[in-house]
């Protein structure tokens, strides 16, 4: 555990987004924490995805932002484009709901996995090459060596998640932003995941922002939960805590949404 | 047109299908799969991650060619797709694909794709609004177009524009994965509903395994290329009989607010070009026993050496 020493790695206060006069933030407040992973739940439209986009600045064209974004000194909302670009990948990464955004379709995986490495690491080409086949075989995808020539349409949709995973992991990133990151995953390939995730907090550090509607996944790896609704985090505390007992009506009505098994109804 | 009113409406048989690349080895994504769902049925396919779901579904759909054996639907076999040409046999099936956006057309609003499939169904009267209502979504929805929605909501209208089409066999590939578990179990009933009233199947492949159990007849459970067991799901549920299988459920994570991490399946997962001799799982298999590594177990229901006749009462 080396979350002692510094807390606070990225505070977001008072987030408000609009895109095309429609409000779609409406004043969100999460801390994210070195060595925690702080979940992320919320009905579907709720602005999840929106809070992550912010972070990166990668918000729609036409989006009006307000609030604080604070990540090492600085507001990320007020930071300009090329300082951004320095922070962006290498310092805060993300991994996007749909993993087409996260991987270019006509690059080698290879490619994808290395241009940042060198690029921000400032690493070689037989290092990051190294170092990518290494990262695939982390994210469990078979015959690593092999992959790394291959292009994005030639694996899985599960693959395409989790070797998005592995680049958003490669730049070895403060802050991670993994929006539904093991939504294509079966139940044992996403454990696999999910401890990888784990270690990072664990023994580098890593802070993770993990937007899942699985509150199954919520409960094995997250340190903190939040909720949202509509625009709002309506509830935050500690994983055991909300959970089980939840305070607010819509947390409580996502755990009673939870599917009864058939013959734990009348038979 | 002869279909015989007892045979399955979707019956795969013995399926192989391979990805060529040039100077690639070749990948066996389907290595030999036999499947069935039934007019009225609601089949779930569950597996590891690339061990070959979507190339099955893909291939029922004609988009990829088998390299041997059958798919019939409505016991007319599937051929892969020309460029003009449709396949008779595809006509009233439906896929809405894993990744939201192949089954949406981003330069279009979303009512006037949904109104495609009112088309299909040779529907006139039904508005498109009515179909986004019935996915959960407001009815002003219909003049945005794809990207202006969140992840979840287009998944909900890839599902809404497939149900218009009123399709004989729905395909559903992880149609649902991004929702939580309220509007989950309201879309999943409501694909339920449309293959139990109107008589058309759905196989329903997922990686949710709390859904599948909620709306699937019988389930089939995939490994590396081949279904290793089917059964009717409350009976796969309380007595899973593969070891994989076993694997698979146990893994599945509790919302109990513990904080335990599930197990992983012991081992690598596997690389289709390179499949391991014998069973398949044996590599990775607790109860793997001298036969496992020489010989494939090529039965159902359950393909494994421990249930070739009958479970043996040893262990
Ligand atoms: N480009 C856009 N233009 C206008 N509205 C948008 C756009 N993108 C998203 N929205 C709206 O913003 C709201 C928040 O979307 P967001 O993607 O953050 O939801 P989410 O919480 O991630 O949902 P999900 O769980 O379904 O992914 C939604 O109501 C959505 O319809
Ligand atoms: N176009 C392609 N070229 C080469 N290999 C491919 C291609 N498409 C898929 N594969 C390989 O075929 C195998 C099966 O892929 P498929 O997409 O059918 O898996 P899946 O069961 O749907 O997995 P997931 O649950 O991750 O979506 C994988 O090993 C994948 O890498
Ligand atoms: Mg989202
Ligand atoms: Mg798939």
């Amino acid at each position: 555990m080396t979350a002692g020493r510094k807390t606070a790695a990225l505070t977001i206060e008072g987030l408000r987004v609009a895109i095309g006069g429609h409000d779609v933030l409406r004043g969100v407040d999460l801390t994210l924490e070195a060595g925690r992973v702080h979940g992320l739940a919320g009905e579907s439209g709720s602005g999840k995805t929106m809070t992550g986009l912010a972070v990166l600045g990668l918000l729609p064209h036409g989006s009006r932002t307000s609030g604080r974004i604070e990540f090492a000194g600085r507001n990320l909302l007020e930071t300009p484009v090329r300082e951004l670009d320095e922070v962006r990948g290498a310092k805060i990464a993300m991994v996007f709901q749909d993993p087409a955004t996260s991987l270019h379709p006509m690059l080698t995986v290879e490619r994808q996995l290395t241009e940042h490495m060198r690029h921000h690491l400032g690493v070689g080409r037989k290092e990051a090459r190294e170092r990518a086949a290494g990262l695939l075989a982390k994210v469990r995808i078979p015959g690593p060596e092999e992959a790394l020539k291959r292009y994005p349409h030639q694996f899985s949709g599960g693959m395409r998640q989790r070797i998005a995973v592995a680049v958003a992991l490669a730049c070895e990133p403060e802050v991670l932003i993994a929006d539904e990151p093991t939504t294509a995953l079966d139940v044992t390939v996403q454990a696999g995941i999910l401890r990888l995730l784990r270690g990072l907090c664990d023994d580098l550090g890593l802070a993770v922002l993990l937007v899942t509607h699985d509150l199954g996944v919520m409960s094995a790896v997250a340190d903190e939960v939040s909720v949202m609704k509509d625009g709002l985090v309506v509830e935050t505390g500690p994983r055991g805590r909300v959970l089980r007992e939840p305070r607010h009506p819509y947390t409580r009505s996502l755990l009673d949404a939870l599917p009864v098994p058939p013959e734990e109804k009348s038979p | 047109m002869t279909v015989p009113p007892t045979g399955p409406l979707l019956s795969v048989e013995d399926l192989v299908v391979e990805h060529r690349t040039p100077g690639r080895p070749v990948v066996r994504a389907v290595a030999g799969a036999s499947l069935r769902v039934a007019a009225g049925e609601v089949v779930g396919l569950v597996g590891e991650s690339g061990c070959g779901k979507s190339t099955l579904a893909r291939a029922v759909c004609g988009l990829h060619g088998a390299a041997s054996g059958r798919i019939l639907v409505g016991g007319h076999p599937v051929r892969p797709l020309g460029l003009r040409r449709r396949d008779p046999a595809l006509t009233g099936v439906q896929m809405v694909f894993q990744d939201p956006y192949s089954s949406l057309n981003p330069r279009r609003r979303v009512g006037a794709q949904i109104a495609d499939g009112l088309r299909t169904a040779g529907d006139t009267t039904t508005d498109p609004a009515d179909l986004l209502e019935r996915v959960g979504l407001p009815r002003a929805f219909a003049s945005r177009h794809p990207h202006e929605f969140s992840g979840g909501q287009r998944q909900r209208i890839a599902v809404a524009r497939a149900l218009a089409a009123r399709p004989s066999l729905l395909i559903g590939d992880e149609p649902i994965s991004a929702l939580d578990a309220s509007a989950q179990a309201q879309v999943a009933r409501l694909m339920r509903d449309l293959a139990v009233e109107s008589g058309a199947g759905l196989l329903f492949i997922s990686h949710d395994l709390s859904v599948v159990r909620l709306i699937a007849d019988r389930i089939a459970v995939m490994y590396l290329g081949k279904i290793v067991e089917t059964g009717p799901t409350a009976e796969v549920w309380a007595d899973p009989r593969h070891p994989y299988t076993r694997g698979l459920l146990a893994a599945i994570p509790s919302p109990d607010g513990a904080g335990v991490l599930p197990a992983e399946l012991p081992g690598d997962v596997p690389d289709p070009a390179d499949p391991p001799a014998g069973c398949r799982f044996h590599p990775r298999c607790p109860l793997v026993m001298d036969a496992c590594r020489e010989r494939e177990p090529d039965f159902g229901p359950v393909a494994c050496w421990l249930h070739e006749v009958e479970p043996s009462p040893s262990s």
